[in-house]
């Protein structure tokens, strides 16, 4: 293909994209609840592409995105839930006055999240991305429960378990999309910069990377901070999505969707992610039925009942890495070539299968 | 004869009770190409890890033109069993060293025995990540591109090293598909591209035939000439090491068991001893 | 504070430590052969006591029936988590293993809550364990001294198993170079099998004191025992058995304490594990009783 003809079939992907988001956003197709979810996989998108940065790019496993994202949306929440309401949310203690005098417009409330995220993943950085790298996990996966046990405690800031709702909410679609856009673009942009090679260069051979004289701790710890920023801030839109927010919301299970999201789209593969964002996301929410009792011709199949759904969700978690462990893309990125090969190799399949059908 | 440009002192490297090196001391000097050859598991590549930082010493102390890379004496729970030859505790009474990826910052670049490239990364990417180092570029001029120029110029350098190594055809393809020789030969160019004036080759000549071998000599004085560099090598290849070296130092059990030049280690009686395993009480 | 109450607390600090004990060598193990989290021991652990309150209170059956039975099905689901989440992934990327383990936890989990419910349930009355007594002015129940004697036993018998068996060399050699003892002919599937069904029945040993202690069981129970408990092994030097007993009891009963001293602290119990995580690995990284190791280059 040439270089004219994926520059127009670029084009036009865009322009399409837009197109559809205006006729969601304008209400011409779709309906709340297909924008909602179309919202929530934007969001997610950010989330999972900031966790591949650390799991893919740079070969660490962070478990800790429910923690970060519990910063960045409890950073929205405090900062930018109208004053008037103030002290009827927080009813059984005022919030401090202190907190309660500083209000911010969305994008600066988003950007604290994303620093106080930034700054706490370095401080668990420091000490565990020295040596074993390996403790990363079980570090984050602690560290993402006890961020939730202390917004649970902190009654005063964040409303402890009761939470903080009336959070001014999204009005337009192109508030998650625009932000998509931009935090994964950015993201893009470090993963081809030479700071971005070297992340590469450690996971495929931390011992060759550093006789190349890159700094081990250092890009570690970068590319953690800089994971842990975007995270925060697809918590902060999470939580304007929902308009409220308590810290059971964060419970380190949920670090588990970006997981699987990352798992399907592969690991090292921005676009895949992507993709695997809006497959899962959309996924899981057709996957609700499980979680309702089945009935087929006036018998209630019993198998279908609240929790399988989650079963089904872990299966294929396990699935997924057990027999097809470079999901979608592997460490490969979308591109015109590759869809038209693909397209080829589909077609030649089908009209293979129509021959064998035609001879038998 | 030149300036030292390393200078290795009373270096005892102990695994628990296992004596890795014992009390190795040696010296490369500006512009020479020194070769460390001895049997297999004579603590040639411990040395050389000792060198090039990945393991703190037992004992003694390692100088990179006038920088500490290490120094280091038995002390802690190694005090009770050291096993090194010297009693050097007094000469070095310091504990330091720092990590490879400052020395390398320092001028010292190596390759690996068994070969470690970025498999997954393409031939071009894993020379251009050896430029990474010396960028001035902060994480966020890089990522918005205000580096441009930096970035431009180090793509070039990279493309022109590849060109005199001659892999410039090759320069899209994954690492790990290339051929054997091909790999090795991209190992040096990621080491030169660090700009080093120490490079220490970990069997450069392994697995290759007498053919590839008489062309990776050439290749060694060429790069050593052009890049002007010192060359510090681990090397089995007798015929590549006799021809190449302009010293040669001789390990065995850890211990440095002769130095000189090729026709002095030829004739070396100990050396041929440790070679052909003659016993001594026979 | 007096001393009877300290005592008191010294006590149960001891007994709870030796709890994270029985579940630490399972992970100590595991890591020590495979290089490997094993996020699923949690939920093994979790697993066994509802085994015990599936004998005992629906199937009627006695104790001393039930307690070897539930040891060998823990044992058995312990294994075949091997089998299915990790061996197929024998020579997969460590990335890949260890999402498969979060997996397999996960899997855990919501088949718990699909199967018995998110409700907690109350876990047998085990009469010889829960009986109190009392000496002087401290009381406390039988399993608080049963426990830690229990662990030193057991810490004996493994020391013996793994220095004095031909298994145990088996797994020193594995835990030391696992290629290396693959070709001097140590049947490494068998030496992982063995590993996994020793840690799974430690759990369920663990699991029954801890029924005894807390009584309530729910699907979500083994997690955080099971995070606080790897914390336990890295910090006692993980791949060393004495090292995990140790890191166990220190962490049990410096969480305890701290709880007493500082009541004011009482919501953050079980950030005291990570804390503990961070100072370690910024002033021991090696753990207590660690040794270190030299990478291969």
């Amino acid at each position: 293909m040439s270089k004219k003809t994926k520059n127009i079939c670029t084009g036009i992907a865009i322009l399409l994209a837009i197109v559809l988001i205006t006729l969601f956003d304008r209400d011409v197709i779709g309906n709340a609840y297909v924008k909602r979810v179309l919202n929530l996989a934007a969001i997610y998108a950010i989330i999972s592409v900031s966790m591949n940065l650390v799991n893919g790019f740079t070969g660490l496993f962070s478990l800790g995105q429910a923690g970060f994202m519990a910063i960045g949306a409890f950073s929205v929440a405090i900062f930018t839930v109208p004053a008037e309401y103030i002290n009827s949310i927080f009813y059984l203690e005022p919030m401090a006055p202190w907190l309660a005098a500083i209000r911010l417009p969305f994008v600066a409330a988003l950007l604290v999240g994303g620093l106080i995220a930034a700054g706490l993943s370095l401080l668990i950085g420091y000490p565990v991305l020295r040596l074993k790298s390996d403790y990363l996990a079980i570090a984050t996966l602690g560290f993402s429960e006890i961020i939730r046990i202390v917004f649970t405690q902190m009654q005063t800031i964040t409303n402890g378990a009761l939470g903080i709702n009336r959070i001014p909410g999204i009005t337009t679609m192109w508030v998650p999309f625009g932000a998509a856009a931009i935090c994964i673009g950015i993201m893009v942009l470090l993963i081809h910069s030479s700071y971005g090679r070297a992340f590469q260069a450690i996971r495929e051979d931390d011992i060759a990377a550093e006789a190349m004289g890159i700094n081990l701790s250092a890009h570690k710890n970068l590319a953690f901070a800089v994971s842990s920023f975007f995270t925060a801030i697809g918590g902060g839109l999470y939580a304007a999505l929902l308009t409220s927010v308590d810290p059971k919301q964060f419970y380190f299970t949920m670090t588990y969707n970006f997981l699987l999201i990352i798992v399907l789209g592969g690991m090292g593969s921005v676009t895949g992610t992507v993709i695997a964002s809006f497959i899962i996301t959309g996924g899981l929410e057709w996957l609700r039925f499980f979680d309702e009792p089945l009935t087929v011709m006036g018998v209630t199949i019993p198998l279908f009942r609240s929790g399988l759904r989650m079963v089904v969700f872990s299966i294929l978690l396990m699935l997924l890495v057990l027999f097809y462990s470079k999901g979608l893309m592997g460490q490969k990125e979308f591109s015109w070539d590759g869809m038209y090969a693909w397209c080829k190799k589909i077609k030649g399949r089908l009209s293979g299968l129509s021959k064998k059908k035609g001879g038998a | 004869m030149g300036t030292q440009v390393l200078s290795v002192s009373d270096i005892t490297m102990q695994f628990g009770g296992v004596v890795a090196v014992n009390n190795l001391s040696l010296h490369v000097d500006e512009g020479e190409i020194v070769a460390l050859i001895g049997p297999n598991g004579a603590g040639k590549t411990t040395a050389f890890n000792v060198i090039t930082g990945v393991y703190a010493p037992t004992n003694g102390q390692v100088l990179f033109q006038e920088h500490l890379i290490s120094a280091n004496y038995p002390r802690g729970k190694m005090k009770k069993k050291y096993l090194g030859e010297a009693d050097t505790a007094d000469k070095y009474h310091v504990a330091k060293s720092i990590t490879p990826d400052k020395i390398t910052k320092l001028g010292v670049a190596r390759t690996f025995q068994n070969i470690r490239l970025f498999k997954n990364l393409t031939v071009f990417d894993n020379v251009l990540i050896a430029k990474h180092m010396r960028s001035r570029a902060n994480f966020l001029s890089a990522t918005f591109r205000l580096n441009h120029k930096e970035e431009k110029q180090n793509r070039e350098e990279t493309m022109k090293l590849l060109e005199i190594l001659d892999l410039a055809d090759v320069k899209d393809e994954i690492a790990s598909s290339l051929p054997y020789g091909k790999q090795r030969h991209l190992e040096i160019a990621r080491a030169l591209a660090t700009q080093p004036e120490l490079l220490l080759l970990d069997e450069p000549a392994a697995g290759m035939n007498p053919q590839e071998t008489d062309e990776l000599t050439a290749f060694i004085r060429k790069i050593k000439d052009d890049f002007r560099l010192t060359v510090f090598m681990i090397e089995h290849h007798m015929d590549l090491v006799m021809e190449i070296s302009d010293r040669i130092y001789v390990l065995d059990f850890g211990k440095l068991i002769a130095e000189g030049t090729p026709g002095e280690i030829q004739n070396d009686q100990r050396v041929i001893d440790a070679y052909l395993g003659v016993q001594k009480d026979a | 504070m007096s001393m009877d109450i300290f005592l008191q607390h010294l006590l149960n600090g001891i007994s709870v430590g030796s709890l994270y004990a029985l579940i630490a060598i399972g992970y100590t193990m595991v890591y020590g052969i495979l290089l490997l989290i094993n996020f699923a021991h949690g939920d093994i652990f979790m697993m066994a006591s509802y085994f015990m309150i599936f004998a005992v209170v629906d199937f009627g059956l006695p104790v001393w029936i039930s307690l070897p039975m539930i040891i060998v099905l823990t044992v058995i689901l312990g294994m075949l988590l091997e089998r299915s989440a990790y061996k197929p992934l024998r020579n997969a990327p460590r990335m890949s293993i260890m999402i498969s383990a979060i997996g397999a936890s996960y899997l855990l989990e919501n088949l718990a809550v699909y199967l018995f419910s998110g409700v907690p349930k109350g876990y047998p009355d085990i009469p010889w364990l829960t009986k109190v007594i009392n000496v002087g002015t401290i009381s406390f129940q039988t399993v608080t001294v049963i426990a830690p004697v229990l662990v030193i036993v057991i810490l004996g018998a493994l020391m013996a198993l793994v220095n004095h068996t031909r298994t145990g060399m088996a797994m020193r050699a594995v835990s030391k170079d696992f290629e290396t003892a693959r070709l001097m002919g140590v049947r490494i599937d068998r030496v992982i099998a063995v590993t996994f069904a020793i840690g799974s029945g430690l759990a369920a040993v663990g699991s029954v004191l801890w029924g005894a202690k807390y009584s309530s069981v729910y699907p979500l129970m083994g997690v955080m025992p099971g995070l606080k408990c790897f914390v336990a092994a890295v910090f006692g030097g993980i791949g060393n058995i004495p090292g995990a007993v140790l890191g166990g009891i220190v962490l049990g009963l410096g969480e305890t304490l701290l709880v007493a001293f500082f009541p004011g602290l009482t919501g953050y119990r079980d950030a005291f594990a990570f804390v503990v995580l961070i100072v370690m690995l910024l002033v021991r990284p090696n753990g207590l009783l660690g040794e270190k190791e030299a990478d291969k280059v």
